[in-house]
């Protein structure tokens, strides 16, 4: 029996969410027994970086080396991945809960008439029945969800599994792509984030609210975030206001974030926001309000005004580096 | 143009959340419901779109009789009719397998889902929906337009976004800045009463996963606060202390 892994990327560069997933499975694998984990990536990829998926524990990686998937369909992925459940009589797929891995475990999952849990935070456990453990209500409470018998989809959430790593190298099997694929959708362009680190990848946040006034006295949030090299984020009414764009809105309807530290300025803390920071490893809040709610979520916290304490900081990381 | 809106009946996002019958069973007492808020942008593009090509909007939840004053909500904000599945929603599949059977009677030109919903936050009903139908489904997106038979999306995908272009019928799980969220007004209220709420029984889905058991976030210490006068301390703190620097 086998673990299917689905692996998504961008440009030819495997993301830290799917080498998670490889992970993931090489563990799960442990767990049942005698599994091989076999990744299965699409597009334009160099052999190095598909040998090195070895290193996170795939036995084998299969890759349809055709430039017609470097954008990530979601019709003519999931058709590739389900097709390919069958002809390696996977029992598992495992990918990441991301915009890729709920539009295509979805897929999966309907082609194939498999099960499937996402948003999973932990290794299954298999003691009596196939029980994995999932996030939900945004992040406020878990729930232990028991899985049939037969193929099963786990969509994994970041940063659930801390990743180890061999020397260990995977063999690549090349496959054409299949004929008759449908290719529904025309992606006919894109847009890329500003900025050098990406939200959802990154280990460390600054996230700025309302309190900072205006879009304006960004640099200050910016300034820290690259002495810190961490991503930016913000609050939903920063980006209703068009202070900054919509993808680093954070929160309930946002973007979830779980990096190692989170550092929250002039932010009050409304429970929408907090549902999208909860699950980072340290929060940090720094707002002139001591009532400011956040101080109740947050790890470590300054009272104070940001305009004075935010500069210090950075001055202080740089005098560090 | 005939639009499918599915909704999810779910706490407010300012709820608390707590289990009872040993953390089996999710704790009702006090909680305000209402419809998901991604499914309420969903619902708002509807509306929005009924507005400027006509049509007509059926709203579908699969739910208990409980769910009811949340579809009535949907139907005062602007939905022709609705049909409640009458189940208790508790997997994916099960919830899509419901969806498509409705979906396959009736055909619908646009479904317009959540990108997920706030109590279970799956994000993949739409994607199970679509491969059962046999029809794209595209999530989440920010924004649509029908231009003909061709719905043209902008989908947001970590770091950036994508501008997809598909023929209807699509699925479509919405989120922000999709349509603004719409307040039903008095009309909107008074006619909701009348408007026909159909309920039907689920068809039978054999393979379906079980929630055995419930945990709430385990309670944070209090927080540790370093006066503004020595605010360069954090950063010691998180080095040394947290270690995360
Ligand atoms: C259904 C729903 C979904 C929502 N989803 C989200 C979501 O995903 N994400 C989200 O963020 N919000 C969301 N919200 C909105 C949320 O309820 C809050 O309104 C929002 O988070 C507040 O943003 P804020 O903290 O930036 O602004 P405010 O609440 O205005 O807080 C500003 C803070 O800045 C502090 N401040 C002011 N001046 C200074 C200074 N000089 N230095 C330091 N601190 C200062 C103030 O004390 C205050 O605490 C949602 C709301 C609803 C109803
Ligand atoms: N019980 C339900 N009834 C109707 N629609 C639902 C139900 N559950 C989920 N959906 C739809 O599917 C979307 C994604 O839900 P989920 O996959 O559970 O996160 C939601 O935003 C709804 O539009």
């Amino acid at each position: 029996m086998s673990i299917l892994v689905c692996i998504e990327g961008d440009e030819g560069i495997i993301k830290k969410t799917s080498i998670e997933a490889v992970y993931y499975a090489s563990e799960t694998g442990k767990i049942i027994g005698d599994e091989e984990v076999i990744a299965v990536a699409l597009g334009s990829y160099d052999t190095a970086v598909l040998e090195n998926l070895g290193n996170y524990g795939a036995t084998k990686v299969i890759h349809v080396n055709d430039e017609k998937l470097d954008k990530s369909q979601i019709g003519v992925y999931s058709e590739i991945f389900a097709e390919l459940v069958q002809t390696t009589s996977a029992n598992l797929v495992i990918m990441s809960k991301s915009s890729f891995g709920d539009n295509i475990g979805g897929r999966i999952a309907g082609k194939t008439g498999a099960s499937i849990v996402s948003n999973v935070v932990a290794l299954p456990n298999v003691s009596s029945e196939f029980e994995v453990r999932k996030s939900i209500f945004t992040g406020k409470a878990f729930a232990t969800v028991s899985m049939p018998e037969g193929l099963k989809i786990l969509l994994v959430k970041r940063n659930s599994v801390e990743v180890n790593q061999t020397d260990d190298k995977a063999v690549i099997e090349q496959i054409p792509l299949p004929n008759a694929l449908n290719f529904h959708e025309k992606i006919t362009g894109s847009e890329k984030a500003e900025g050098d680190v990406l939200l959802d990848d990154a280990e460390i946040v600054v996230s700025g609210g309302r309190g900072l006034k205006g879009p304006e006295n960004w640099d200050m949030i910016e300034d820290l975030a690259k002495a810190l090299g961490a991503a930016t984020g913000c609050s939903k009414p920063v980006s209703d206001q068009g202070w900054r764009p919509h993808h680093e809105h954070v929160g309930q309807t946002g973007v979830k974030v779980s990096p190692n530290l989170y550092i929250a300025i002039g932010i009050s803390g409304a429970i929408q926001h907090l549902a999208g920071v909860n699950s980072s490893k340290v929060l940090v809040a720094i707002n002139i309000d001591p009532d400011a709610p956040f101080f109740k979520a947050a790890d470590y916290g300054i009272v104070g005004d940001a305009f004075d304490v935010v500069p210090r900081l950075t001055e202080k990381v740089k005098s560090l580096k | 143009m005939k639009i499918l809106v599915c909704i999810t009946h779910v706490p407010d996002t300012t709820s608390k959340i707590a289990f009872t019958d040993n953390n089996t069973k999710f704790d009702v007492s006090g909680i305000q419901f209402i419809i998901g808020p991604y499914d309420d942008y969903a619902l708002a593009k509807a509306v929005e779109l009924k507005e400027s090509n006509s049509g007509n909007i059926t709203v579908l939840c699969v739910g208990e009789v409980n769910v009811e004053p949340t579809m009535r909500k949907a139907l005062a904000i602007g939905a022709d009719d609705a049909i409640r599945v009458n189940a208790n929603p508790t997997d994916s599949v099960f919830v899509a397998q419901q969806i498509a059977a409705i979906a396959k009677e009736d055909q619908y030109d646009l479904i317009l889902m959540g990108r997920e919903s706030i109590d279970f936050n799956s994000g993949v009903v739409h994607g199970i929906v679509g491969s059962l139908l046999d029809i794209p489904s595209v999530s989440p997106v920010m924004k649509l337009e029908i231009e003909g038979e061709t719905a043209k999306m902008t989908r947001e995908i970590e770091g950036g976004q994508e501008f997809i272009e598909v023929q209807l019928p699509v699925i479509a799980g919405c989120q922000e800045p999709i349509a603004e969220w719409k307040i039903a007004n008095m009309r909107g209220i008074m006619s909701a009463r009348t408007k026909p709420l159909k309920v039907i029984e689920p068809v039978a889905c054999d393979k379906i996963t079980s929630t055995l058991s419930y945990e709430k976030l385990p309670a944070k210490g209090s927080v540790k606060l370093i006066p503004a006068e020595n605010a360069e301390e954090l950063i010691d703190l998180l080095k040394n202390e947290a270690k995360v620097l």
